[in-house]
């Protein structure tokens, strides 16, 4: 069997690094390393050694210029120590059948370099991106989410409707245009949907869908299903005492799972 | 050349930003807008025309998907696409404020173009297009009001305006940069003390703000006059009388704020009430210092302190190699000025002390607590003061960007209203950490620069900001008071900062570490120095955000994000070297040494050199006076007579839309509660999460189910009638809030946050002796009741001028402790919430109620000021607390909820709204002590009760309970969604919980 060794990409503002390996060790990884961003470029620490990159929740550079955006911009224009392209070891590390999980400000990440959706399977032009969400706040409260099982995304097969926090102030989806739009529906890229749970059904009202994101995009996949993107917070959900009703006795799936698919899927590989 | 670039939302998005203006507008100004659309501007500095463009249209500073970006001013909408603005806003930083996101825009364009940082400069601003209401268009003046009441503090930033017909001749605003214009500045002034008179004395103190008062200054010329340290300075070719840098050191060392001189003055003390007096030498060492002390030594082995007051923050033991930490601070006076910029510097500012405890903590929890009038105050302001409403919303809006950009959970918290907070509000930023027990084989939790060690500063530059922080904390607020005193926090670099620390920790790439906080390098390094009694610092390498500082304020800047190391020789490159690498700058100051002298150069010039006994230990101790006579209130009966069941109901749900008891969920859901995953007892729980929590809990360690509980009391209510109960009311609270949700009462720590109103009696403040016995009251209390409870005292610390002069009016706060505690909770799983979880559950209450209404919810409700303050007896209420935490361990008991403001019927009504379920309670069961009204015993604010909900086939726990302590069944939960109450067969009050939950929510539904 394969091993799956994790990097969780961490720096400039990242902050759910911890939990987040903490959860991929919990779904059976090998090993699962918190990384500084500077070790990437320092060439200390390369890509290629690792089979599943994690873009944790956090607040890179403080949401200047809009989420992510400026975290968008180290990737796209640094080369590390050997002179060789950030973006370059992203593109070996994806032709290599590798997974990318981004959450939160790392979807928001993912969106803006690109990654997601890559419709047409193209890489690294913003075909979508993450606004302010319509209550004009940032929010942390639970929601749920139904996985599409539609869609070609490996992280989020076969799992049943979810429940975790969101924890942010941009995470509306807007789509370049309405082509793109219908694209990201026909193609099954909507991932992960906003659900009233008492109807299981995508819902459009706050606060249940929380940020007013259109068609309750909760995460997209991309084209080959390796890239999952979602704005709520999987880690987050990963011990009993994590559930807001948990001293109720409530409970759900946890948000490991999404985290057990990607470590399976790398197995079997 | 200045460019512009202006960025916003694409025509056809919803401009999200700019309705919440609009909103704001309408909201709290009470002016009708049409729509507000918003405009993020560039202005740049040092880049050419081709660069400029390139950042355009690579889509560097804006996304191209949500925004349009023009180096021209952005079109008015067609016809078509709405409305042309009628009022066009600009508002930018004043020169030398902080502006972060001007910062991450430099960097990212430096990054891009591949040009040095220092290269370019680029300034924010923001332009609100505003379009009017056609049933009231704005003029320029309610335009120019808005600006400044709402857009802009013009303390900090500049605006203008442009009417459409001003834009349609001239569109667009000229570029304009902030910057400062400063010439590098070497000046170092002598303060010629050795010539001056009192009144020159006292007259340079306030010209220059060092708050010294003429003992101290005395006490300093003596000093300088003293002939062998005339020859000592002689010989370092410095004058006999100080330099304006040995001045402003002192003045800052010597501050209320960081020698705490009240808490460690001779107090005269006399009680009119029974003639006693007394001689208090130095209240702290003698009420909280040493009732901690005596607890350590009677907790012999099991003693869990582990560093207490000496460190920034105090030190417990935690579990499985770990140690905890905990640090409160307060930041009033800038917040009172800046509320945005004051609380996030506030926050950010108490990250760095747990941060700087030990080797240095991991940050796992925040916890604040506000004082505000009320939001809602219609009457007119003093001069210079905010807004209440807006003091909150910027206060709010700070510690949501200083917490959550830190990522860093806030946890617990409170908000406490009363209308003399309108002259200063408070704010309580508080931080937890943990720190492994042992690092590189050092104990964690210790630290100690040596001889030879290097002074590295590393974080942000150093400027203008917050020069006489210290100083200026320890005055008044009043219509002049400095704007330089207001910083604003930038989470991100001190994250970056944060970053590299811990691993320059795990490493062992130094020896001690300090934060950069009130007084700056010159507090920092002074500190250190003691341990090894000296150093030697060159004030000219310290790196600058702009140049046009003097050497002293260089030394005294309390500009944000700072940590000082004492980093050794062989350490230095390794250390420097994974700093750059880390994206964090770090510089070499100087180094320690055993000289006995606080040295400093600026460059090859020695421009201070202070003895460090006589920094450190030289202030004389303040004489003061204390006559303590308990205020003549008469006893009241509170009694509603003739109220039938809807009656009653309408009040409860009156009590409960009060601001000290509604729902807090506008301002809880807007912090990151559960970040770093370890979230227990989050702050809204029930059914629907909505319900209030007692206190936080939460899992540090991911691997372990061990936990932390964070709880707090406050109640400055019971403060007009004796402090001596309100610091024993607010302890009590605490270890109550903590026991309910499953906190060990024999496992806390306290921290004693004080805010007083100015207790030095003066003309201007005849009645300074009364506060100062409502001080020494409080503080005997905290003795007191430290040693009852077992409850050491590890840190803490006081703010004591909290009070405002203007307009010929004098405001002061009611005297305020903030008491937090922390504890070790073995496994979270047996923590337990206040909402009733099932139908059938009896409830129960914990503890005698007595008719003690002063200072109570509903006695304010009704305007009745008078009776009793609750008394706290410890002795029965620690054995119940141990008690219930014995049957939270069996997971016996189902819900745990205190009663404090707004008594039983209070509590009753929140457990009901978190389980979303009725209860049916019987209120002659109720444990009445006396013989009350039912007002009195639905409101009472008596302390130590607890209610609790209990499975049936297990309250034969708590009726066993019931054989030696005050604990009765009381009512059951009940099925039918009303909350009943009942004497006898007659229905007293019936409601339905959803009528309860919207009272409770309505309030601060915004």
């Amino acid at each position: 069997m394969a091993t799956v060794n994790v990097l969780v990409i961490t720096g400039y503002g990242v902050n759910s690094h911890l939990e987040t390996a903490h959860t991929a060790r919990l779904a059976g990884a090998d090993r699962a390393d918190v990384v500084h961003f500077s070790d990437l470029v320092a060439a200390r620490v390369r890509l290629s050694e690792y089979d599943f990159l994690i873009f944790p929740g956090g607040f890179l550079d403080g949401d200047d210029l809009g989420a992510a955006q400026a975290a968008a911009m180290r990737w796209r224009y640094l080369k590390d120590a050997a002179g060789t392209p950030l973006l370059q070891h992203l593109q070996d590390f994806l032709d290599q059948g590798k997974l990318i999980l981004g959450i939160c400000n790392g979807f928001q990440l993912l969106v803006k370099l690109g990654l997601l959706p890559a419709l047409g399977g193209v890489r690294f032009e913003r075909q979508v991106s993450l606004g302010h969400n319509d209550s004009a706040r940032y929010e942390d409260r639970w929601v749920h989410l139904l996985p599409n099982p539609q869609s070609p995304c490996v992280f989020t097969k076969g799992l049943p409707m979810l429940a975790m926090p969101v924890r942010h102030g941009e995470g509306k989806l807007v789509p370049e245009n309405e082509d793109c739009l219908r694209r990201l529906q026909a193609e099954q890229l909507i991932a992960l949907q906003y659900v009233d749970p008492d109807t299981g059904k995508p819902t459009q009202e706050y606060p249940l869908n929380p940020n007013g994101s259109i068609l309750a995009v909760a995460g997209l996949s991309d084209p080959s299903g390796r890239i999952l993107g979602l704005m709520p917070h999987p880690e987050a959900f990963h011990h009993v005492t994590n559930h807001p009703a948990w001293t109720r006795g409530e409970l759900d799936p946890p948000g490991t799972l999404l985290f057990v698919n990607a470590v399976r899927y790398l197995r079997g590989q | 050349m200045l460019y512009r670039m202006e960025t916003g939302p694409h025509a056809g998005l919803e401009d999200t930003q700019g309705r919440k203006t609009a909103r704001q507008l309408r909201r709290a100004l009470g002016l009708a807008v049409g729509g507000v659309r918003q405009i993020k501007v560039f202005t740049v500095d040092g880049l050419d025309a081709a660069q400029v463009r390139r950042l355009l249209d690579e889509g560097i500073w804006h996304d191209p998907i949500l925004q349009q970006a023009s180096l021209e001013p952005l079109p008015l909408p067609a016809s078509g696409e709405g409305p042309a603005p009628d009022w066009f806003v600009e508002v930018s930083f004043r020169p030398g404020v902080t502006d972060n996101e001007a910062r991450t825009a430099r960097d990212t364009a430096a990054l891009v173009l591949g040009v040095p940082r220092d290269s370019l400069r680029v300034y924010t601003a923001v332009q609100y297009r505003i379009c009017n209401d056609p049933a009231a268009p704005l003029t320029r003046e309610q335009v120019q009001a808005l600006a400044r009441d709402l857009l802009c503090n013009t303390l900090i930033q500049r605006f203008r305006v442009k009417s459409l017909e001003e834009w349609r001749g001239d569109p667009g605003f000229a570029p304009q940069a902030a910057r400062v214009t400063g010439q590098a500045n070497d000046t170092v002034e002598t303060v010629p003390l050795s010539r001056m008179d009192d009144a020159a004395l006292l007259k340079a103190s306030r010209e220059n703000t060092w708050a010294l008062n003429l003992d101290e200054l005395h006490g300093i010329r003596a000093q300088f006059t003293d002939p062998a340290e005339i020859a000592r300075r002689t010989a370092l070719a410095l004058p006999a009388d100080p330099t304006d840098v040995e001045m402003e050191v002192l003045a800052q060392t010597w501050s209320e704020h960081c020698k705490h001189k009240i808490f460690a003055a001779r107090i005269d003390y006399v009680d009119e009430d029974t003639g006693r007096h007394e001689n208090v030498d130095n209240l702290y060492k003698t009420c909280i210092r040493d009732a901690t002390a005596i607890l350590r030594q009677r907790m012999g082995a099991n003693d869990y302190c582990k560093s207490v007051f000496t460190d920034n923050a105090g030190v417990i033991a935690f579990i499985n190699g770990y140690d905890a930490c905990i640090k409160v601070e307060t930041h009033n006076s800038p917040s009172a000025l800046d509320p945005y910029g004051g609380a996030l510097t506030g926050i950010v500012g108490v990250n760095r002390d747990p941060m700087g405890t030990g080797l240095g903590a991991e940050l796992v929890c925040n916890t604040d607590v506000f004082c505000f009038a009320s939001p809602f105050y219609d009457k007119a302001l003093p001069p210079r003061l905010l807004h209440p409403r807006r003091v909150l919303e910027g206060v709010r809006e700070g510690v949501e960007h200083g917490g959550n950009k830190s990522g860093i959970p806030t946890v617990n918290g409170s908000l406490v209203f009363d209308e003399r907070y309108l002259g200063k509000p408070l704010v309580y930023c508080g931080t937890v950490g943990i720190i492994p027990t042992q690092i590189n084989g050092r104990p964690g939790w210790e630290k100690k620069a040596r001889v030879d060690d290097v002074i590295v500063m590393t974080g942000g530059r150093i400027g203008k900001d917050g020069i006489h922080g210290a100083t200026f904390s320890s005055e008044e607020l009043h219509e002049g008071s400095p704007a330089t005193a207001v910083q604003i926090g930038d989470p991100i670099t001190q994250r970056k900062m944060y970053d590299f620390i811990l691993r320059a920790r795990d490493l062992g790439l130094y020896n001690a570490i300090t934060d950069n906080g009130a007084g700056g390098l010159s507090s920092s390094v002074g500190e250190m120095a003691g341990d090894t009694g000296g150093c030697v610092l060159d004030i000219a390498r310290a790196p600058l955000k702009y140049d046009g500082l003097r050497p002293w304020e260089i030394l005294l800047s309390e500009a944000q994000e700072r940590m000082t190391l004492a980093v050794p020789p062989d350490k230095l490159a390794q250390f420097m070297e994974l700093a750059a690498r880390m994206d964090v700058e770090a510089t070499a100051l100087g180094h320690f040494t055993a000289s006995g002298f606080f040295e400093a150069r600026y460059g090859e010039r020695v421009v201070a050199s202070l003895p460090m006994r006589f920094m450190h230990d030289g202030v004389p101790q303040l004489e003061l006076e204390a006559v303590w006579k308990a205020p003549d209130t008469p006893d009241i009966r509170v009694e509603m007579t003739g109220l039938d069941a809807r009656g009653e109901a309408e009040f409860l749900r009156r009590m409960l839309g009060r601001l000290n008891i509604c729902s807090k969920e506008y301002i809880i859901r807007q912090y990151d509660h559960e970040v770093r995953g370890g979230s227990v007892i989050k702050p809204l729980v029930g059914a629907l999460r909505d319900g209030p929590a007692d206190a936080g809990v939460l899992r540090p360690l991911l691997e372990s189910d061990a936990g932390l509980v964070i709880a707090h009391g406050i109640c400055p209510k019971f403060s007009d009638y004796d402090t001596y109960w309100m610091m024993a009311n607010a302890m009590d609270e605490a270890v109550r809030n903590a026991v309910a949700v499953g906190g060990n009462p024999d496992a806390l720590a306290g921290v004693d946050n004080f805010c007083w109103c100015d207790p030095i009696w003066s003309e201007k403040n005849p009645d300074g002796r009364y506060k100062l016995a409502q001080l020494v009251r409080a503080c005997k209390a905290l003795r007191q009741f430290s040693l009852a409870y077992g409850l050491p005292c590890i840190s803490g610390k006081d703010s004591m001028k909290n009070d405002y002069t203007g307009g010929g009016e004098r405001i002061s706060i009611p005297p305020t402790v903030l008491f937090s505690v922390l504890g070790v909770i073995n496994n979270v799983t047996c923590a337990q919430t206040s909402d009733f979880k099932r139908e059938g559950e009896h409830i129960y209450l914990l503890g005698g109620t007595w008719r003690e209404m002063a200072g109570s919810e509903a006695a304010d409700e009704l305007g009745l000021k008078g009776g009793r303050v609750p008394h706290v007896d410890a002795a029965t209420a620690l054995p119940r607390y141990r008690a219930i935490n014995a049957l939270m361990g069996q997971r016996a008991i189902a819900a745990c909820h205190d009663c404090s403001d707004g008594g039983l019927a209070v509590a009753l009504a929140e457990m009901c709204i978190g389980g979303r379920l009725g209860a049916e309670v019987d209120l002659d069961a109720v444990p009445a002590l006396e013989d009350m009204s039912r007002t009195e015993l639905l409101y009472s604010e008596s302390a130590s009760r607890l209610l609790v909900s209990i499975r049936p086939d297990l309250a034969m726990l708590l009726e066993a309970l019931g054989q030696w302590q005050i604990c009765r069944r009381i009512g059951t939960v009940a099925g039918d969604g009303h909350l009943t109450l009942k004497s006898g067969d007659s229905v007293v009050l019936r409601e339905d919980v959803e009528e309860l939950v919207r009272a409770f929510k309505r309030t601060l539904d915004w």
